[in-house]
């Protein structure tokens, strides 16, 4: 299938010069894949050299304050393009926020997030609060629902109220809560949080919580892996508590226990 | 999925919405009012994708307010429901939107009425009305059980066993809901019809 140009006229006249002459007087064209849709086939291709599809993030407010944490693989449909992607995005030193989906568009948007709550600082002589910054992002990304933007994030911190945690996806979608997990991986790290969360933990056991959830998702999901990052937001701000390789992180949750040996391999003794 | 069910009794009207915030197949949240109270004496029960329900009915609630603001007087219900319509059909033509409402009010001189408005902005004066797949289970049990005149005790009862009947029979039944009531005191709270407890709460 080719665009048929022949119509557009060239009003265009550089005389002269031949060469230039045959590059301008021909019609431009270009090869077009031939599919009958036409627009699912370039929204597969879209989706295909998208990175950081397969992500698993999770957060969630407890006593301290709130843990967040992620793995850090990006895959661009089978294949892993990187194994070292910071996937919790420091807006502030007392924000947080986590990339699943597009890591072009979360990146982005976050970063542009980052700049709007500043500028409230500078306006405001205060922070924003968590809900307010999570509203912004929100009503950006609703202001672009349907164009293609892939985003779900959670926007974490702590504000004047406290710890806050809002989720926040392209679909224009915001919810306040105590406990999400975004991503391809997130039914597995759900599975874990959801077991062996308390409120009153101290942050240690969160950390491990968090730790534990996000490398059980890593085990059973191929698109999540990587080092698991985990931060934690107090009153005075985040901190970075670890980043654990998953494959050494594995010794340690998941011991192989040796099988017992059921039939041994004898020699036959006494043959040939 | 989603289940969203209203009606009107003698000087009140009920609404009622499931409470799970769902994509795909998880359970993101599951208490999530989906019950909003537009003004003193109104309610506005959404069903549809998270993020036009939530971005329309909050535009629906400042706009009324701001009525409210300029004139002096409140929209009665019949108004807000046309107003309402007409901003659904108006965001319907330039892009895609999925919301369902229904919209429970109070008005000194008409009383209590319940307004039905799906997603292509059609709108209906109702006396009992429901949305999303536990319309099946819960219209049918309203068409049988619900006569005019209800007393909010008869009709909590009405609105409990539409609740039982979709968490029995809907396969992708929500485990919570809320009910809201409307009536000359206000727009206000009722209960909630908890089978879980949401995130937050220390599981038992």
């Amino acid at each position: 299938m080719k665009i048929d140009a022949a119509g557009l006229e060239n009003h265009v006249f550089l005389g002269g010069n031949s060469e230039f002459d045959q590059g301008l007087t021909t019609a431009p064209s270009f090869e077009l894949p031939s599919v009958t849709d036409f627009d699912g086939f370039q929204k597969d291709a879209v989706q295909m050299v998208k990175p950081a599809k397969g992500t698993t993030t999770l957060a969630f407010i407890f006593k301290e304050g709130v843990m967040v944490a992620a793995d850090s693989r990006a895959s661009m449909g089978g294949y892993i393009s990187s194994q070292s992607v910071r996937k919790i995005i420091e807006i502030n030193p007392y924000m947080l926020g986590t990339m699943a989906g597009g890591a072009a568009d979360c990146q982005f948007w976050l970063r542009n997030l980052g700049m709007k709550c500043r500028l409230h600082e500078l306006a405001n002589k205060r922070r924003i609060s968590i809900a307010g910054a999570s509203k912004l992002l929100a009503n950006i990304l609703y202001s672009y629902r349907g164009m293609g933007l892939s985003v779900g994030t959670m926007v974490a911190g702590w504000d004047e109220t406290g710890p806050g945690l809002y989720y926040v996806d392209s679909e224009g979608g915001r919810l306040k809560g105590t406990r999400f997990s975004v991503g391809s991986g997130s039914p597995y790290a759900y599975g874990v949080l959801d077991n062996g969360y308390r409120y009153d933990m101290s942050v240690e056991e969160a950390a491990e919580l968090a730790r534990r959830s996000i490398y059980h998702a890593t085990f059973r999901d191929g698109a999540s892996g990587g080092v698991v990052s985990v931060y934690h937001v107090g009153p005075n701000g985040w901190k970075k508590l670890s980043g654990d390789d998953v494959s050494e992180l594995h010794y340690k949750y998941y011991p192989v226990v040796p099988n017992t040996v059921e039939q041994e391999m004898a020699e036959v003794s006494g043959t040939a | 999925m989603e289940c969203v069910f209203g009606l009107v009794g003698n000087g009140f009207a009920v609404v009622v919405a499931d409470s799970s915030a769902v994509s795909s197949i998880l359970v993101h949240k599951s208490k999530e009012d989906k019950v909003m109270i537009l003004d003193s004496h109104k309610l506005m029960g959404a069903s549809g994708e998270s993020g036009d329900r939530v971005q329309f009915t909050e535009y629906i609630q400042k706009n009324v307010a701001l009525y409210q603001f300029r004139n002096g007087i409140p929209l009665t219900t019949a108004a807000a429901a046309n107003f309402t319509r007409g901003e659904l059909a108006a965001a319907l033509r330039k892009s895609p939107y999925h919301v369902n409402i229904l919209l429970a009010g109070y008005d000194k001189e008409t009383g209590p009425s319940l307004y039905y408005i799906d997603y292509i902005a059609a709108l209906h004066k109702i006396e009992k009305g429901a949305f999303g797949y536990g319309s099946y289970f819960s219209l049918a049990m309203m068409d049988r059980h619900f006569h005019s005149n209800m007393s909010v005790e008869e009709a909590i009862d009405l609105v409990d066993k539409c609740i039982l009947e979709i968490r029995t029979r809907l396969v992708v039944a929500p485990p919570n809901f809320v009910i809201k009531i409307v009536d000359k005191d206000g727009a206000r709270e009722y209960a909630w019809r908890e089978s879980i407890k949401d995130a937050g709460v220390a599981p038992a």
